[in-house]
């Protein structure tokens, strides 16, 4: 009897298979938000271990701020295509062109701006369920969070009347214009999700490599310098992200940890070059993931204020 | 995080008691003195203890991530947490402790292997700690951890101890059913045995939690008895470029209980239609076996119409197939249960209509007993219901399987999530006349 027996990697990996499996019964149009990071590319071989033989029964979808790392762009668009997936991209400078997202004045993130991008796009495809790749040790807002979360006909989250969630028995009835998103790696640490990547031999953007690159402090962190501005026509996109003369520019060998876009994301100092590296690395890391995240920093109810207004 | 190459095992466990038994406290404890606190955390704590708690860190901050919890100080909703130790990884539910957070506590403590019920050692057992401990055991919880808190606050008196544990024992035989039961004194907020053994506690010979914690023998909390395999997902990839692709069925789930071989006779229900199992698909390769609870995709060897909430079953024990149950639900909504009102059903991967026809009895928490024939089940009540389902249900006892013997109700319209049920068990095995598939 004893050698039926699961580990820790394949009891969450059997959990979140269930859990995408659920999705395909259960919804008419569910979409898989897939951006390239890491938490998404596990994502995506869960969805094969989940459909296959069959093709993933739901299209991807990503969200672009416009301030992405090129790298990532480049590595969704080529595994969506490796896995014969339809890939839907929405961005928020077309939401701005359309105006449907505002940008703040002086804002230069556009985290928040990606809130009415999404929400658009599930109303445009009538999506009634997207699974993402969010993680409950994450932030301690999505600690609260189900597997099954329920948004409101606005896109909100209300943390405060979330449907119990028992046993393995999702509830995941909608009414018309309500939606659901659905973590699958809910359960997953920052550990977990690249044991999974080593065991599972997954590709990943090269940022989480380390690589030489042009760096510049700010808020406590190294941000990348984001590339030139060419175009003298548009208005600079990097506009306020670019760093001010007093704030020296370093070449230093560093990665990501987590990605957000280039304005927010944080760079880490880390000789990794490998995936055994990377998990050396997060074993002996004295600070959480998103500790690199300029966003969350903002205040200490930063994320569950997000979340209520429909962010992922 | 320490790192382990070897394969580790994962314990879910949930902490219960009432309002300021220090449940977070405890969590927070556990994360800061087994070192799996980052400084950034830390680093919130002190920024939050400035501002707010007069420069003492406070560990429930930890768990308390809602702004609502952090302005009342109480847990509303379940927080899950993540540590791990050279031997184990812990998933770790802190669930509410007000009784109008019951449901959560029971949302929390569903898919828990350990509960920890803890009990303020100046207060003793009181309603909430009965209810607790009631909960834990009807939800089938295997491993029990009464942790008797605030010990400093009494003096680590032994007598204490003891006069609350006999106490706790005197009811947990009408409970039922925990595998093991440990008795731990601690103060969460000092850390006395929580990871690192008290020297207050000389007459205490147990260990301290976290060393029951990755000691406790889970191997055999899972069912390998029948095979219960509920049809999820139809796998047909209908590919018409490719010969085998375009011939491939599969049915695709999660083993429920028992194991699965490959050319194992099995019987579909409820077509009640026999055959045998010709390949145990999976991305990984083919397999001569699965068990629960593995995800994979069964091949049957006959072409049957089978779609999602149907069931393969083993042919060792049959579950049973009826449409009027028995089981014991935990209310979970504001709007009492009305009898004869329609809800949905949820029982596995299938939805179907169900009128409560009766309530027979409601459950006292002062004196565990059963009071008979109330008018209503308010949120939070627990009790017995008869009800009637628009087709039969496949199920089990919810004590001899977790995963078919439970089910949720549905409201229509709200979709609310109204009761968690468990089902009696089945009065006798369905008495299938299968046929044995024949082309």
């Amino acid at each position: 009897m004893s050698s039926y027996h699961l580990d820790h990697l394949e009891y969450l990996e059997t959990e979140a298979i269930h859990i995408m499996r659920e999705v395909a019964g259960e919804f008419e149009r569910p979409a898989l938000l897939f951006s390239g990071g890491k938490d998404s590319i596990c994502l995506l071989r869960l969805a094969e271990k989940a459909f296959r033989p069959s093709d993933i029964p739901m299209p991807f979808l990503n969200v672009e701020t416009g301030h992405e790392f090129p790298e990532l762009i480049e590595f969704r668009d080529h595994r969506a295509k490796e896995l014969g997936a339809k890939l839907i991209v929405r961005t928020v400078d077309e939401a701005i062109a359309k105006g449907l997202a505002h940008p703040a004045p002086g804002e230069i993130s556009r985290n928040k701006l990606q809130i009415p991008v999404l929400l658009g796009a599930i109303e445009e495809f009538q999506f009634d369920c997207a699974i993402g790749g969010a993680r409950r040790d994450e932030e301690k807002a999505r600690a609260k969070e189900r597997f099954f979360s329920f948004r409101d006909s606005f896109g909100q989250w209300d943390p405060k009347a979330q449907r119990p969630e028992i046993w393995n028995l999702y509830n995941a009835k909608v009414n018309p214009g309500e939606n659901m998103r659905v973590f699958p790696l809910s359960n997953w640490t920052e550990m977990d999700v690249w044991e999974y990547i080593k065991q599972e031999q997954l590709q990943v953007p090269t940022i989480y490599f380390s690589h030489e690159r042009e760096c510049f402090r700010r808020g406590g962190q190294w941000l990348p310098v984001p590339p030139p501005h060419t175009d003298a026509a548009k208005p600079d996109p990097y506009a306020g992200a670019r760093p001010k003369p007093n704030e020296p520019i370093k070449r230093l060998v560093v990665r990501v940890r987590t990605i957000a876009d280039m304005i927010s994301t944080g760079m880490i100092e880390s000789p990794a070059e490998s995936v055994d590296d990377i998990i050396a690395e997060v074993a002996a890391a004295r600070v959480t993931e998103r500790g690199t995240r300029a966003d969350d920093k903002a205040s200490e109810a930063a994320m569950e204020d997000r979340k209520k207004a429909g962010y992922f | 995080m320490p790192h382990s190459p070897h394969p580790i095992e994962l314990l879910r466990f949930n902490t219960c008691g009432s309002v300021d038994d220090g449940k977070s406290t405890l969590i927070g404890r556990l994360l800061y003195d087994s070192k799996s606190l980052m400084e950034d955390q830390v680093e919130a704590l002190e920024k939050s203890a400035d501002l707010t708690g007069g420069g003492t860190i406070n560990l429930a901050n930890l768990t308390d991530g809602l702004r609502a919890e952090r302005e009342q100080g109480i847990t509303i909703d379940v927080a899950y947490r993540y540590f791990a130790t050279p031997r184990r990884k812990f998933i770790v539910a802190d669930t509410p402790g007000h009784v109008q957070y019951t449901r959560n506590m029971v949302t929390g403590a569903s898919t828990a292997n350990l509960s920890i019920v803890l009990v303020d050692a100046r207060q003793g057992v009181i309603e909430q700690t009965r209810r607790h401990t009631y909960i834990a055991a009807l939800l089938g919880i295997p491993h029990l951890v009464i942790a008797i808190n605030k010990m400093d606050l009494v003096d680590w008196k032994a007598e204490r101890f003891q006069e609350i544990r006999d106490e706790i024992e005197g009811f947990l035989p009408k409970l039922g059913t925990f595998r093991d039961v440990k008795f731990i004194p601690i103060s969460a907020l000092n850390g006395d045995n929580v990871v690192d053994a008290s020297h207050h506690t000389p007459w205490y010979e147990g260990p301290p939690l976290l060393a029951h914690l990755e000691n406790v023998h889970i191997a055999s909390d899972w069912n390998f008895q029948s095979l219960r395999f509920p049809v999820q997902w139809v796998n047909r990839p209908n590919n018409p470029t490719d010969q085998a692709l375009h011939d491939f069925r599969g049915l695709s789930g999660q083993i429920a209980s028992g194991v699965v071989r490959k050319g194992q006779p099995v019987v579909v229900l409820p077509a009640a239609i026999k055959t045998t199992v010709k390949e145990i698909w999976s991305y990984d390769g083919s397999l001569a076996e699965a068990f629960c609870p593995q995800s994979v995709t069964l091949c049957l060897e006959h072409d049957i119409d089978i779609s999602r909430g149907d069931m393969i079953v083993g042919l060792e024990q049959f579950p049973g197939l009826e449409s009027n149950l028995r089981a014991r639900v935990c209310w979970m909504n504001i709007r009492p249960l009305q009898a004869n009102k329609k809800y949905f059903l949820k029982h596995g991967t299938q939805t179907v209509q169900a009128i409560v026809t009766q309530i027979e009895d409601r459950i006292n928490f002062t004196t565990l007993e059963p009071e008979p024939n109330p008018a209503t089940l308010a949120v939070n009540d627990i009790g017995a219901i008869r009800i009637k389902t628009s087709k039969p249900l496949i199920y089990d006892g919810y004590t001899t399987n977790r995963l078919t013997g439970s089910f949720i109700l549905i409201e229509p319209g709200t979709n609310a999530t109204v009761a968690a049920g468990m089902l009696f068990p089945p009065t006798e095995a369905a008495k299938l006349e299968y046929t044995d598939f024949a082309i």
